[in-house]
């Protein structure tokens, strides 16, 4: 096996569009748009391997070199703090981690507030910066619901265009930290890799300014 | 003999062997420590997890965690420049991992008065380490005060310049940006911090374009003593050696030569030190040291030779035949390679060949 740039890209719109911008940077593999449903796609042409992976779990594949590129959202990477690279903030998937809850809502500091979210650490952090004792309840989905029927009293999640909180009854309260898409780097595979990575991150770099002049 | 050993005890063997022909002693320790030593100095721990239990007089002992403290507390400063090795069980909680382990960790300290022909001695067992391990390796050196002057002549104040730090050993240069743009950092020091951030590379290439940056006066001489040691490696040989400043750790305990190796095919650092004098004033010992540790549980996946067969030759057997038939085969068998004998239907065990108690092929 020649030595492949790896590339682990999150499955899903973003993913898409992220390779758009691999390929323009010279890394394109035309199998990956076939539809069909195999994991892996290779170009020797242009020594680049691709693998589609949950999004989630792009930073795992990376951080334990399965990968040696690939591109998470800065809500994993601070949940996860994996030992990576984080090399690019490719300006994708903008959205923002906020505190939301009920529209009339008032912090009451005499008890211990209720947080629900996807990401106890962020939220953690988040509340010990401020001082603030927080019970943290761990959910998977449906955020949302956990305020509305009184599981807590806030929630700490990521909010795009905040349509899902207001059909609910809910608002953005706080933001805690804007996210977006982050292009990583296992650290190991960095020293073997690190011309042909820093030549890709400059070439990315170089297209996403000429989209910004646009 | 050799041939028995496993690709891990070759790896044992060549590292005793090499830190020996440099003069340097065995250092051997306790499985326990008293918990103090290590609460004193938890961050200089990898994890925050520490294995205790009560010694029979009430005190709060641990299973040592770390080799290198142990090495600083039981070594008196004035008996003059140690030079030590040592391969140690410690137990850790390892990243990823959810229960403690026993880890073996080799590494060497040199403690008392350390020049710059020490730290090239160190930094050249530390690359000849990493040969012993894999060809296809990287050693990639650092020096913490580089960046430290960089931060105090900028002025900026210490509970920012741990953000920045950070920022900087992910080689993240837009957080980094916006980072110094917060903390009001001149807009000089921003880009000095950002080009060192971006600085990675063979040795050769990169060192030059590193003492060519105008620098503030400790930030050079840090360059110059960088640049010194790497002067002294050819003298001992040929070795692959990079400069990457995102390379930082923890100033209060290290303080200028940083280095971490990597072996191609492993996903973490297989080596790990530096200049510690930090470490050293904390404990109340005066002097300067340096050392690393090499992280053979990284390498586990490296060094583990899948084999095809149990044995050269599967001798198999019946209850019929004579046992000394057997065992007259089984010497000649012996005497040719590796022999497994086996009760004939016991399944499991594969051989290169196969033959019966006759010495003949079986089928």
């Amino acid at each position: 096996m020649p030595d492949m740039l790896s590339v682990a890209l999150p499955k899903g719109r973003l993913g898409e569009k992220v390779y758009g911008l691999f390929a323009a940077a010279g890394y394109d593999c035309p199998a990956l748009l076939e539809p069909n449903r195999r994991l892996i796609f290779e170009n020797p042409e242009n020594g680049v391997r691709y693998f589609w992976v949950k999004p989630s779990d792009v930073a795992i594949y990376v951080e334990r070199g399965a990968a040696d590129i690939g591109v998470a959202g800065k809500d994993i990477l601070l949940e996860k703090a994996p030992e990576v690279y984080e090399l690019l903030d490719l300006g994708m998937g903008r959205c923002r981690m906020c505190v939301a809850g009920p529209r009339d809502f008032r912090d009451d500091a005499a008890h211990v507030l209720r947080v629900a979210t996807k990401f106890p650490r962020i939220a953690r952090e988040y509340y010990a910066a401020q001082s603030r004792p927080i019970d943290v309840i761990e959910l998977h989905g449906s955020i949302e619901l956990a305020p509305l029927v009184g599981l807590s009293d806030v929630i700490v999640d990521i909010v795009e265009t905040g349509k899902t909180l207001e059909e609910n009854g809910l608002t953005p309260l706080e933001t805690v930290v804007p996210i977006s898409a982050r292009l990583i780097a296992n650290k190991a595979r960095y020293q073997f890799k690190s011309g042909e990575i820093r030549s890709l991150c400059g070439r990315i770099q170089e297209i996403l300014n000429r989209k910004e002049q646009l | 003999m050799i041939a028995a050993l496993t690709p891990r005890e070759r790896v044992s063997l060549a590292l005793r062997e090499l830190y020996q022909t440099y003069g340097y002693r065995q250092y051997r320790m306790s499985k326990f420590e008293e918990y103090d030593l290590y609460a004193r100095n938890r961050n200089f721990l990898t994890d925050d997890h520490i294995l205790t239990f009560s010694d029979l007089n009430g005190k709060l002992m641990a299973l040592k965690p770390d080799v290198t403290l142990s090495v600083i507390k039981n070594t008196r400063s004035e008996s003059g420049t140690r030079k030590l090795w040592y391969t140690e069980n410690v137990y850790r909680v390892p990243r990823h991992a959810d229960s403690f382990q026993e880890i073996v960790q080799t590494g060497l300290e040199c403690i008392g008065h350390v020049d710059l022909y020490t730290m090239g001695e160190v930094l050249m067992l530390a690359a000849r380490s990493l040969e012993t391990v894999g060809k296809d390796y990287v050693l990639c050196l650092s020096h913490m005060g580089i960046l430290t002057g960089v931060l105090r002549s900028g002025g900026v104040p210490e509970e920012r310049a741990g953000e920045l730090l950070t920022a900087v050993g992910e080689k993240n240069l837009h957080t980094l940006r916006a980072l110094c743009g917060e903390a009001g950092v001149p807009p000089e020091t921003a880009e000095l911090l950002s080009r060192l951030c971006a600085l990675d590379g063979p040795a050769a290439e990169t060192l030059p374009e590193l003492l060519a940056l105008s620098l503030p006066a400790e930030s050079r001489a840090a360059a110059e003593e960088l640049s010194d040691i790497c002067g002294l490696l050819p003298v001992f040989g040929e070795y692959q050696v990079a400069l990457d400043l995102s390379v930082i750790d923890d100033t209060d305990y290290y303080n200028g030569l940083l280095f971490r190796g990597f072996v191609a095919g492993a996903a973490r650092p297989v080596l790990s030190g530096g200049r510690y004098d930090h470490l050293l004033h904390r404990m109340g010992r005066s002097g300067s040291a340096v050392g690393f540790a090499v992280y053979l549980s990284e390498l586990e996946r490296l060094l583990t030779e899948s084999r095809d067969c149990d044995a050269d030759t599967l001798l198999v057997y019946g209850p019929e035949d004579d046992p000394a038939a057997v065992a007259a085969a089984a010497r000649a068998a012996a005497e040719q390679g590796s022999v497994r004998v086996q009760l004939r239907g016991e399944g499991g065990a594969i051989g290169r060949r196969r033959i019966g108690p006759d010495g003949r092929e079986a089928e």
